[in-house]
């Protein structure tokens, strides 16, 4: 009888025991993917985002070091309202750490602004505004896959040096496309081209033809297209109706993710240039990422978002474990700073003082149908640009944390 | 349209005396209610639902008692959001001014608004509030100083009064439930007096009040304006609760959003508009999982509730307890 009553005792502690391991609050990490997941930026960034992120957490094997950690998702619609509700009430009352990828530049600004207030921890991937690393930089903030200003150097110096030197922009009327027509057309005038106007539509739009006909009476060699998602692919789309590339002029899409190309098909999106910092298909590393991705989230493949929400949770997760806790998110992020970045899709990097994550660029053009052989192959590299030229220097980006 | 106007007279609307006790009560139950809550429930929501209680409150008189259906409310919400946003935040004014500025420019607006809407009657005048409302909408959304899609953020959240701090949760709290009960209690003055008297007959029957004497349209002017001041009112408290004002608030679907409110609450009751505020922004909240699909979800409330209760919550229970409320 006696014991049956220490057997069971000592079963009762020894069960309890890993239980209070987990319990210990320092190993708690809460993971919220905050982004639009029915509208305009669903595909690009959507739910594969939050795929990336769970794929991040298991490849860290966070369960065998100890973490324990939980993902949330929500659907932000777009509308800064929504989303800094969703990020006051996460970070309020849900005791989430981290927020990612948050599309929508207006959006991310917002959230930015509430991580700093709650010092928690934000990952951007998915908004491209260069105000994030610049006049709105946070010591709570990273800003991993690209910024407007990667977008606009690279893809703008590539066009005016191949004589698109007289530009139209098409620029969606928010933060982002503001950020990005700025950015490029400071590269355009820098490199001696023009700019013969501008035309700025809401977020969203089903309708391009009257922004389109101004492009075309410009009679401008390039229409560049300073929005994303949705909206490009509409731009483009209806260009083709228009009859705008047949008429001798050119789009830039300033922003273009494989799976806008995806949509057109290589039919409607052949010959497009623009600038990415992942492409799937670059190296084994990416291409065994791209397959177990795609498993996973009905065949798509991973745009250059879903790769940075993977890498800078990784690298997040790193920083977590070596501080042992991620409750203080101003310490996690500067730890994630101090630690250079190492992971299987970027290869290695590191995180600025301003809150930039730095590794290469790439400017791709769209396959001619014919050149593409198996599922997914839409890109060639047509020049790679070095970490250190890819991104704004460091001194210029007027960010108050960078010391002077 | 026609749903909503018998829904109106079908309304407990008796404001005889032993009403009021019963109202005294369900008052003092309410400002109990909201004096606890914070303590279980997160603040933030609270405020949200109080500043939306204000605004179907304020929608609530016009349609409820005055029989007008604006469907263009969202303008004065939004408008009022941006100016009280715009004050605190550029002008650097105090959360006091910034709040009485939102207002006084949504009753502006409505006095404008009101001046050319009330010319017409039923359909027309809503449609007439509609085009006017989309006008704003475009100006909110070309005018440089709203920032279009990004709104007006980061809006501070500074001392009020000399004393108040709203950077404290609970401090900010208490101001919007403060601004809530005041415009609550303006709105029940207002139908309890003669001048509330007047609109009930104008909404009833308008070619009799007019040939008892009465400038129906002056009455009318004075309905919609003060309704678009408390909106507005609701507006600017609630851009400096989410230190935000953004295009949501002067979209249409804001407009429909809160007739969905009143209706769902009680048309033409006191404590309705306050209830279906409630009970759509809890919706919104705890589904707001679900993204597009929420406004799925409402519709089919609102069938509902013009299908088999169509006095709305609160309507429905004054007349199992045979009391206005």
């Amino acid at each position: 009888m006696r014991r049956t009553w220490v057997v069971a005792v000592l079963i009762a502690v020894a069960s309890s025991l890993p239980a209070s391991a987990q319990d210990c609050p320092n190993c708690r990490v809460k993971i919220g993917v905050l982004n639009d997941q029915s509208s305009l930026y669903a595909d690009l960034a959507g739910l594969g985002s939050v795929v990336a992120a769970r794929m991040a957490v298991e490849d860290f094997k966070a369960a065998e070091k100890g973490l324990k950690v939980e993902i949330l998702a929500a659907d932000h619609q777009n509308k800064p309202d929504v989303g800094s509700q969703i990020a006051r009430q996460w970070y309020d009352v849900d005791n989430v750490d981290l927020i990612v990828d948050v599309p929508n530049s207006g959006v991310a600004l917002a959230v930015n602004q509430i991580t700093r207030d709650k010092k928690k921890a934000f990952i951007v991937s998915s908004a491209a505004t260069s105000d994030l690393t610049g006049k709105a930089c946070s010591p709570n903030t990273v800003h991993w896959t690209y910024d407007t200003w990667a977008l606009a150097n690279s893809t703008g110096n590539a066009i005016v040096k191949t004589g698109g030197d007289s530009w139209f922009f098409i620029t969606a009327d928010y933060a982002f496309g503001h950020a990005l027509e700025r950015d490029t057309e400071a590269v355009v005038l820098k490199s001696g081209g023009k700019v013969l106007g501008k035309v700025r539509h809401p977020l969203n739009t089903q309708d391009f033809s009257s922004f389109l006909l101004q492009a075309q009476a410009s009679k401008a060699r390039i229409v560049g297209l300073a929005n994303a998602g949705g909206d490009t692919i509409n731009a483009i789309k209806q260009g083709a109706e228009f009859g705008i590339v047949k008429g001798g002029q050119n789009f830039a899409g300033l922003l273009v993710f494989i799976t806008d190309v995806h949509a057109l098909g290589l039919d409607k999106a052949q010959g497009l240039i623009f600038t990415e910092t992942f492409y799937w298909d670059l190296n084994d590393n990416t291409r065994a990422f791209a397959k177990r991705f795609a498993e996973r989230d009905r065949g798509i493949h991973p745009t250059m978002i879903h790769a940075g929400v993977y890498a800078g949770v990784t690298h997040y997760l790193k920083a977590v474990q070596a501080l042992k806790g991620a409750q203080d998110g101003t310490r996690v992020i500067a730890r994630m700073k101090e630690m250079p970045t190492d992971d299987p899709l970027f290869g290695k990097g590191v995180i600025r003082a301003d809150g930039r994550k730095v590794h290469p660029a790439y400017l791709f053009e769209v396959k001619k149908p014919a050149e593409s052989r198996y599922p997914w192959d839409y890109y060639k590299v047509r020049a790679t640009i070095p970490a250190e030229q890819a991104f704004r220097p460091l001194s210029e980006g007027g960010c108050e944390l960078v010391k002077k | 349209m026609s749903t909503v106007r018998d829904h109106a007279a079908t309304a407990p609307l008796d404001v005889t005396a032993p009403g009021v006790r019963h109202q005294a009560v369900a008052f003092l139950a309410m400002v109990a209610f909201f004096v606890i809550a914070p303590f279980f429930v997160y603040p933030l929501f609270l405020m949200k639902a109080l500043c939306f209680g204000l605004f179907a409150c304020a929608f609530n008189l016009l349609i409820g008692y005055a029989g007008l259906l604006s469907f263009g409310h969202a303008m004065f919400l939004g408008s009022a959001g941006y100016v009280s946003a715009h004050a605190a935040k550029e002008w650097g004014v105090r959360p006091e001014a910034a709040i009485l500025a939102g207002t006084l420019a949504a009753a502006f607006l409505g006095l404008i608004v009101g001046a050319v809407a009330i010319r017409r009657l039923g359909i027309y005048f809503a449609m007439t509030t509609l085009a006017l409302a989309q006008m704003i909408y475009f100006f909110c959304l070309q005018a440089p100083f709203t920032h279009g899609e990004d709104g007006i953020q980061a809006v501070p959240r500074a001392v009020m009064l000399g004393v108040l701090d709203l950077g404290h949760q609970g401090v900010m709290y208490g101001v919007v439930l403060a601004i809530f009960l005041a415009g609550f209690l303006l709105v029940y003055r207002t139908i309890h007096s003669p001048f509330g008297q007047v609109l009930k007959s104008i909404r009833e029957n308008e070619p009799r009040a007019v040939s008892l004497g009465y400038a129906t349209d002056h009455y009318k002017l004075i309905a919609f304006v003060l309704s678009a001041g408390l909106a507005g009112l609701a507006g600017a408290t609630k851009a400096l609760v989410f230190q935000l004002a953004s295009l949501t608030d002067v979209h249409w679907s804001m407009s429909g959003e809160v007739v969905l409110m009143t209706l769902l609450g009680g048309l033409g009751t006191v404590f309705g508009p306050v209830v279906g505020a409630f009970i759509v922004i809890a919706l919104e909240n705890y589904l707001a999982q679900l993204g597009a699909w929420v406004t799925v979800v409402q519709g089919v409330i609102f069938v509902v509730c013009v299908l088999t209760f169509r006095r709305g919550v609160v309507g429905e229970l004054a007349r199992v307890l045979r009391r206005p409320l």
